[in-house]
């Protein structure tokens, strides 16, 4: 186990390595890295120490270097527009992406749960085939159009939801969440709604495939053998253990839900990191497009860790795998 | 006729029909048993039509300055402009004929999922392909790129690859193309893992054929089911993605509006209530995608009968 941790952490530094190498050149080679980093409305002398400062007038392999160096130690340039180190401002907008994706996830379970359970009990009832043609028209619809719709029938032509913004905050040790006011749910709900189309299309397709194979299971038997109620034996017996690859699928989902908050997060105009990352790549705030890739990276690698390890935990055969190489 | 007959000539009772006939009749006649995917395959092919042959099918050229009345702008489907045009979906904001724009929008939004397809299915089955053939580091090499790859979601990478790149027709195209090779290689190595061990490739080799031939020639060839399959896939997932991109201001330039600019041009008019602009471009986008993917999950069915219980 420590080995396949180890050998998983060096491929995962190894990424970050190879990203930042990528990002550095995309940004310093490609363009003028003088007219990237440094703000083009500053005076030349600004300009100059700023040169001198970044390094820009060494070999681009001390570049390198000077760019890993400052990134190590959590410097990623201030941004343009806000003039604040980038990574802070991308750090202060992301509880509102989490706690956007969280709402999202537990709506897709809320959602998802319920039909797919309908949909498996009966699975050969017209109500069964509608939710499934539901779930795969759910795969299919673009997301962003579906968000847009959203607001034309919720916000524009029934005026029940607001169409964009947060609503009103609470602080929780230090962090603004928007669930905790009847007013900010009203926020959360529809942009919630739209980035968990996708997830409960997927945990209906999940469910209902659990559910027909529960069922068929002797301990489900035995539960009618013992004169339980249908009730019982369905929501107690078959439901935890369906429960199961449910959550964990879903909790594995949670890096897919982030990287497409982007697009709803600009639609509802949701102030989280991915409505950041639209808005600096339209304004050219490239101090913040650099923080961010480089961010977002990391924590994926983090997140394919973390599958990783709960895979190797479900499944030993991957962990075993691993080790034969 | 045949081989069979002029073999024996005394012939055994002919097979039944379904047999006789040949690799395509037969798989047409398995594709039409779906009535839903009969339908979508006509609708793939009218979306086709009415992209390729978009000048003639459309009442009005949207993007010629001479025909558009500011006027005309923002009517409501159905309502009469100034030349004395019916606008069925009504009209953009300025004043083009909403119908016109999204036949024209298909065609870019078509054209550049296709071009995407097709780029990434030749980089993808060349690259599958030599994994495959070569085996060993290679593949290992290669596979493992090919995860870490398909372990980042597309919109990610596609994402990335703009930010870098900026913006661009080209530039679009790349990053589909380097968010779905890698769909493509994975496919084609697997089936052509399975080929590889057939005897068929052994004689080529013993015949003292090229590595290339036989790659391209001999193995090529019989991986291609499946490659079909997700090629379809692919353009669908390439239309949907280049719309969401333009829709985010990181895809097509304002000089080719595809389905997906249209729908965000549409978007500053959503909260006055003119939701056409946005519906109307977004049900196109919608019944292609649906129309495409419902004809690849087709072929997948009849290409792979195991599925059919």
């Amino acid at each position: 186990m420590t080995l396949f941790l180890v050998r998983r952490l060096i491929q995962g530094v190894l990424i970050i390595a190879a990203m930042s190498l990528i990002v550095f050149l995309g940004v310093y080679a490609i363009g003028n890295p003088v007219e990237i980093l440094i703000n083009p409305d500053a005076t030349p002398e600004i300009k100059q120490q700023a040169i001198e400062k970044l390094g820009l007038d060494k070999p681009v392999h001390e570049q390198y270097g000077y760019f890993l160096v400052r990134a190590l130690q959590g410097d990623l340039g201030n941004s343009f527009i806000y003039d604040e180190p980038a990574l802070k401002l991308i750090l202060a907008a992301m509880p509102a992406t989490l706690e956007l994706a969280i709402a999202s996830l537990v709506l897709a379970m809320v959602f998802g749960i319920p039909l797919g359970m309908v949909a498996g009990y009966w699975p050969d009832a017209w109500f069964s085939k509608l939710i499934m043609s539901g779930s795969i028209l759910g795969f299919s619809l673009p997301s962003f159009w579906v968000g847009l719709m959203l607001i034309v029938l919720f916000a524009v032509h029934w005026g029940l939801l607001p169409s964009g913004g947060r609503g009103e905050t609470v602080p929780i040790l230090g962090i603004e969440v928007s669930f905790l006011t009847w007013d900010g749910l009203k926020h959360l709900f529809l942009p919630a709604l739209n980035l968990a189309l996708f997830k409960i299309a997927l945990v209906i397709r999940l469910t209902r495939a659990g559910m027909r194979e529960t069922l068929q299971q002797d301990y489900i038997k035995f539960a009618y053998a013992k004169g339980l109620s249908v009730r019982r034996v369905v929501f107690v017996h078959a439901f935890r253990n369906i429960l199961i690859p449910i959550v964990t699928v879903l909790g594995l989902e949670l890096g897919t839900v982030i990287a497409f908050a982007v697009v709803t997060e600009t639609i509802f105009s949701w102030p989280g990191m991915g409505k950041l990352i639209i808005d600096s790549i339209n304004l050219l705030d490239r101090p913040i497009i650099v923080a961010y890739l480089m961010l977002t990276v990391l924590m994926f690698v983090v997140i394919n860790l973390l599958v990783d390890i709960t895979y190797s935990f479900i499944d030993p055969r991957v962990r075993l795998t691993e080790m034969d190489e | 006729m045949s081989l069979v007959d002029e073999d024996t000539p005394t012939a055994a009772p002919q097979p039944p029909i379904r047999k006789e006939q040949t690799g395509f009749a037969k798989f047409a006649a398995d594709y039409a048993e779906s009535p839903t995917a009969v339908i979508a395959l006509i609708s793939c092919v009218l979306i086709l039509l009415a992209a390729i042959f978009a000048p003639y099918v459309t009442p009005q050229d949207p993007y010629d300055l001479a025909n558009l009345d500011l006027m005309d702008s923002r009517l409501e489907p159905g309502e009469v402009g100034m030349t004395g045009m019916v606008h069925w979906l009504g009209t953009d904001g300025q004043g083009r004929d909403l119908f016109s724009a999204i036949i024209y929008g298909l065609r870019i939004s078509l054209g550049v999922g296709v071009v995407a397809g097709v780029v990434a299915l030749t980089v993808g089955t060349i690259v599958g392909l030599t994994a495959a053939f070569f085996g060993g580091r290679v593949d290992t090499i290669i596979m493992r790129l090919v995860e870490f790859q398909l372990s980042f979601p597309a919109i990610l990478i596609a994402l990335i690859m703009l930010a870098v790149l900026g913006q661009g027709v080209d530039k679009i195209i790349i990053a589909l193309v380097a968010v779905q090779w890698a769909y493509f290689a994975r496919t084609v190595r697997s089936a052509a893992l399975v080929e590889r061990r057939r005897e068929y490739i052994d004689a080529a080799r013993c015949l003292g054929l090229s590595r290339s031939r036989i790659m391209f020639g001999h193995l090529m060839p019989n991986c291609i089911a499946p490659l079909i399959v997700v090629a379809t896939v692919q353009v669908a997932n390439a239309i949907a993605l280049e719309a969401t991109l333009s829709f985010l201001g990181l895809g097509m330039p304002v000089t080719q509006p595809s389905l997906g600019l249209l729908i965000a041009n549409g978007f500053e008019y959503v909260l006055s209530g003119r939701y056409w602009i946005s519906t109307y471009p977004g049900i196109a986008l919608l019944i292609t995608i649906v129309s495409i993917n419902l004809v690849g999950d087709r072929i997948r069915d009849v290409l792979n009968p195991r599925l059919d219980t």
